[in-house]
């Protein structure tokens, strides 16, 4: 079984999600099924079939290189939690 | 013990385009935070990406340029982790199935020509830029998306220095190519360097260290000095190398470890369900071949050829594209079929004036027909060489032409022995003793009396014919 | 008849008569919600005061909504509107710019509704029970779940709050909601209604779709809503048809495939024999019925559960504090406590668990055995359509294998939730067209959905099959007592 508590807690860190400590065990017993569940997809054989990222057979779609206008800054920082002059605002990242 | 070290190189080159990877938004280099961003560059919830056409085709330029395989099919795949400068979370880039694989450069080492492998060309998407203010770091969206390549190289380098020509010879292609500026300085060239060391004769990778934080060529080449020096101590000591990124400090001259930021790398890669894939036709990738202009090695080898420069001459003039096309200029102009002259001229004073400048031959503001006026001025003996080369100063300086410099300062050489017989006299009279010392047979006496011939008329004498004269009136009399 | 019970055909009619404006349909809409809202909660952040619509423009083509009002799920962006995803994490956002369905709809002369419809937060759910400003209650029977996670837009739709609604489906997400609430629901043909400014789920299954009345509704808002957008990748670019053109009272001869593993163990009997009853309906029309196998359908839902979710854990990445919505205040925390607290915070029970379960498919030594046998057997599901379409004109199903359930009846069961879309989520995988429409009621008075399903981009089948058996059935002329 893949989906151990230590699992949850790593996939958790990745996603970068707390989880109270209550949350955690009713999860990770959630997930547990939901993976169980999955696990039928090993009954089939997936042997020569090529996977599909993109179900309509699209192609080469580009656009030109041409100017379109940028928002305003004070359109672009509107919805900021917290800003610096026209800086958006974060905990500071240690290097 | 004996060590040989192993270096591959990872370059970011910024695309040249007027727009982003994915989105409309200006790709200008030095404006306000903030100011050229849309909500696609900034991942606004429910936007979309749309490759830009010419950071494709650039990008299939760039790989052919560099001997890659253009790859059929070929798409965008998502790189997941959390950091402030990335809107999304996520950075649009290539994984498996990258736009050029097999590549090769070549590189001259102890004048020999060596091949470096280039592993593989792929488009990605830039961060955002971070400043670290008080408490706060502060995040500016302007560069999120600025269209980058990363060229990956085969760990062939095994000095130093090879890595430095690597880097030279890549960004020269690059520039050749008109796809890039290059500038480390504004940060649209940047490298990272993996190094390892290993026993001489070992055939299997020793453990590498990744270095980060290299802002010029220079970083480059003594970050990696060190590493080897350090790593090599560590061997020494029978002890183990450890895998991480380690920081290139410029000012105390070390790499430093930033274990502080490791943590296992778990990207979670996968196809971008955004941008459908691309099918690059034959058709395509000889229609942008076609656009692929001489590239340094065979404008050098066209330069040896076509002119009878010296390799290590044409080698030098063909690193910049500009530089080069003015040096062919120049040595198309210049009429004489032996090339030698001006080719001096090229390689020694206009080359030591840009230096001074910090720029390129081509920005002295001396044109090619100027600078032939003034070699002619020499070849006439009309200047001494001397002279020419402060006359070249100065017509960087002022953007005066030689003649009009020549004239103002009256510096045309004094060449008519009637002149400068009176001249002779005047200094031999003067001189009695150094007459009486090469009448000795102390041939350094002559040299002596030219040189005070010279300072009696400013330099202008014409040397040659002022040694001459004396040799035949001490000879006379 | 009042304003608010009519369909859109009706209301434009009447407009075209100037027998009625939009300012009357918005007041009417208004008098209807004050009576009914507080018993069905389809709107969010509502304030009856504030419950206008944008400025009408003049249609500039021939395809009009003229002064007709459009209600929009929380998830599709109008610029400077409120749009959050019925989540805490996207508390106040106020998007900069228009989906460009919002645009086209602008265009076509139709008033956008600024308070939006409810939905299961980020779309996560079938129930509209995972929204931050709670449930929404099914018109015909309130302690029963609309549907999800368009419930919002379906139950203002069927509760005559809405004239019509926009919604989103990514796995059964507009058809669900339509069935249990007796209205017509569609999903498009994936690449036919532009995704930009839809707030992703999984992008490689989501459209956008109406919820609407009747099916001559749903033709006129796929007219206005579908067609190319150079902003959408996956859009595609070819010519819309007139809808309407497929509204043909005659079903003579199409062949319909029935799927046998959509009439088995688990499906509710008295929606087995309404959908049975309905095909006997359209085979009495003229059409031709046989059964049919889709033999991956069982793995529908386990596939979709890997990419929906794994591509959400990526979408989702973005809600973490620093450009919008909600941020988490702890003074002097770090960065890394910053992302961890304001998503712990700010996503619901739901959201976590499926970017935790997408996370866990694309992660390191996972990625093959999950993500990849997924995206393997979303190629068998679509050959199973494939290979059916080659003889057949359509497939019929029941839309869902029970009608509506109980509020709270799933919540604490996560699977038994996922299980509920069982027959709505292969269309999604394959890409192609799926309508759902009423086709009966169960004695305790639930509507059943009837879904029809096409090949990629024959939308224009759909509207044929359902316009016919609409036209030849009373039930989409039934209204819930509110």
């Amino acid at each position: 079984m893949p989906f151990s508590l230590d699992t949850v807690k790593y996939v958790a860190h990745l996603a970068r999600i707390e989880l109270k400590a209550q949350e955690l065990e009713i999860i990770s017993n959630q997930l547990q099924d939901i993976v169980a569940f999955i696990d039928m997809l090993r009954e089939v054989d997936i042997n020569a079939i090529n996977p599909t990222s993109h179900i309509l057979p699209l192609q080469n779609v580009l656009r030109e290189d041409t100017l379109v206008e940028s928002l305003p800054i004070e359109k672009a920082l509107g919805n900021a939690p917290e800003r610096k002059g026209s800086f958006f605002g974060v905990p500071k990242v240690i290097e | 013990m004996e060590y040989e070290s192993v270096i591959g190189l990872e370059v970011h080159v910024h695309v040249k385009t007027a727009t982003k990877a994915f989105c409309g938004c200006s790709t200008q280099f030095g404006n306000q935070a903030n100011s050229q961003v849309c909500p696609v560059c900034l991942g606004f919830p429910g936007t979309l990406p749309v490759l830009n056409s010419k950071f494709l085709d650039s990008a299939i330029k760039v790989g052919l340029a560099l001997n890659c395989t253009i790859q059929e099919f070929t798409k965008f795949d998502r790189k997941n982790y959390f950091y402030p400068d990335l809107p999304k979370n996520y950075q649009i880039s290539q994984y498996d199935l990258p736009l050029a694989l097999h590549g090769f450069i070549e590189i001259n080492t102890n004048a020999a020509s060596k091949r470096i492998n280039i592993l593989r060309v792929h488009m990605e998407e830039d961060a955002g830029k971070l400043m670290h203010k008080d408490e706060l770091s502060l995040v500016d969206f302007n560069r999120t998306g600025m269209p980058l390549l990363e060229i990956v190289s085969e760990p062939d380098l095994h000095s130093p220095q090879e890595a430095y020509d690597y880097l030279t010879i890549l960004k020269s292609i690059i520039q050749y190519l008109d796809v890039s500026d290059c500038d480390m300085e504004k940060g649209s060239l940047r490298c990272d360097a993996n190094i390892s060391l290993r026993q001489i004769g070992e055939q299997r990778l020793g453990t590498k260290a990744e270095l980060k934080n290299l802002n010029s060529f220079k970083a480059v080449k003594d970050s990696l000095t060190f590493e080897i020096k350090r790593q090599a101590e560590i061997l020494g000591r029978g002890e183990k190398i450890i895998q991480e990124t380690r920081l290139w400090d410029a000012k105390e001259l070390k790499t430093v470890s930033m274990r502080s930021k490791e943590e296992a790398k778990d990207y979670r890669y996968f196809p971008e369900p955004d941008l459908t894939p691309f099918l690059i036709t034959k058709e395509k990738i000889d229609k942008i071949r076609t656009t692929i202009p001489e590239l340094p090695k065979e404008k050098a080898l066209r330069l040896i050829r076509e002119y009878g420069l010296t390799e290590y001459d044409a080698g030098i003039l063909v690193l910049d594209r500009k530089d080069a096309d003015y040096a062919e200029n120049c040595l198309m102009s210049y009429a004489p079929a032996d090339k030698k002259p001006i080719a001096n001229w090229l390689i020694g004073p206009l080359l030591s004036e840009a230096h001074s400048l910090n720029c390129g031959i081509c920005e002295t503001g001396v044109s090619p027909a100027h600078l032939i006026e003034l070699i002619s001025f020499v070849e006439k003996q009309q200047i001494s060489h001397l002279t020419a080369k402060s006359v070249l100063s100065e017509m960087v300086k002022s953007k005066k032409t030689a003649s009009l410099i020549i004239k103002e300062k009256d510096l045309i050489q004094i060449s008519d022995t009637e002149s400068l017989q009176g001249i002779i006299e005047e200094i031999l009279n003067a001189n009695q003793k150094s007459v009486q010392d090469y009448k000795a047979g102390k041939e350094n006496a002559c040299m002596f009396l030219v040189g005070q011939v010279m300072k009696k008329t400013g330099s202008r004498a014409n040397p040659k014919v002022v040694g001459e004269l004396l040799k035949r009136r001490l000879s006379d009399a | 008849m009042e304003l608010y019970e009519l369909t859109c055909h009706e209301l434009l009619s009447k407009i075209n008569e100037e027998k009625t404006s939009s300012q009357q349909i918005i007041r009417s809409l208004k008098d209807r919600i004050e009576l009914t809202e507080s018993k069905v909660n389809a709107y969010v952040r509502l304030n009856i005061n504030d419950f206008t619509c944008e400025h009408t423009h003049n249609a500039n083509s021939a395809l009009s909504l003229q002064g007709i009002p459009a209600s929009i799920k929380d998830n599709i962006c109008t610029e400077g509107i409120n749009t959050e995803c019925c989540s805490r994490i996207l508390g106040g956002f106020k998007p900069p710019y228009d989906a460009t369905v919002i645009q086209k709809l602008k265009d076509a002369g139709a008033s956008i509704i600024k308070t939006k419809t409810n939905m299961d937060e980020f779309a996560f759910g079938s129930s509209t029970e995972n929204s931050c400003f709670g449930p929404t209650h099914n018109p015909w029977q309130q302690d029963c779940v609309p549907g999800g996670s368009s419930g919002g837009s379906a139950a203002a739709v069927a509760a005559d709050e809405a004239v019509f609604a926009l919604g989103s489906d990514t796995g059964g997400s507009i058809r669900q909601p339509a069935a249990f609430c007796g209205i017509v629901g569609l999903k498009p043909t994936y690449g036919s209604v532009s995704r930009y400014g839809l707030i992703a789920f999984a992008s490689s299954l989501d459209q956008i779709g109406p919820l609407t009345k009747d099916v001559r509704d749903c033709a006129l808002v796929m007219n206005v809503i579908s067609g190319y957008d150079s902003k959408d990748s996956t859009s595609v670019n070819r010519i819309v048809p007139d809808y309407t053109q497929a509204l043909i009272n005659d079903v003579t001869g199409i062949r319909i495939g029935i799927p046998q593993e959509y009439f088995i163990e688990g499906i509710d009997p008295e929606v087995k024999e309404i959908v049975e009853a309905a095909i006997a309906k359209l085979t009495l029309l003229g059409a031709i019925h046989k059964p049919v196998s889709l033999p991956h359908t069982e793995y529908a839902v386990p596939v979709y559960y890997l990419i929906a979710t794994a591509e959400a854990s990526s979408n989702l990445a973005r809600y973490d504090g620093v450009q919008y919505g909600f941020r988490s205040c702890q003074s002097r925390q770090s960065l890394l406590d910053m992302y961890k607290k304001t998503r712990g915070e700010g996503f619901g029970e739901e959201a976590k668990r499926r970017i935790l379960l997408g996370t866990f498919a694309l992660s390191h030594g996972y990625y093959d055995a999950y993500y990849l046998r997924a995206l393997k057997v979303r190629t068998r599901i679509k050959e199973d359509f494939d290979a059916v379409f080659k003889d057949f004109d359509c497939i019929i199903t029941p839309t869902t294998p029970t009608p509506a359930f109980g509020i709270g009846e799933k919540s604490k069961n996560p699977l038994q939730m996922y299980l509920s879309d069982i027959f709505t989520i292969s269309p999604n995988l394959a890409g192609i067209p799926a309508i759902s429409i009423p086709c009966g009621f169960t004695k305790k008075g639930l509507p059943v959905g009837l879904q029809i399903l096409a090949q990629t981009f024959n939308e224009e089948m759909l509207f044929k099959v359902a316009y016919t058996f609409e036209q030849n059935t009373p039930w989409h002329l039934k209204k819930p007592k509110l």
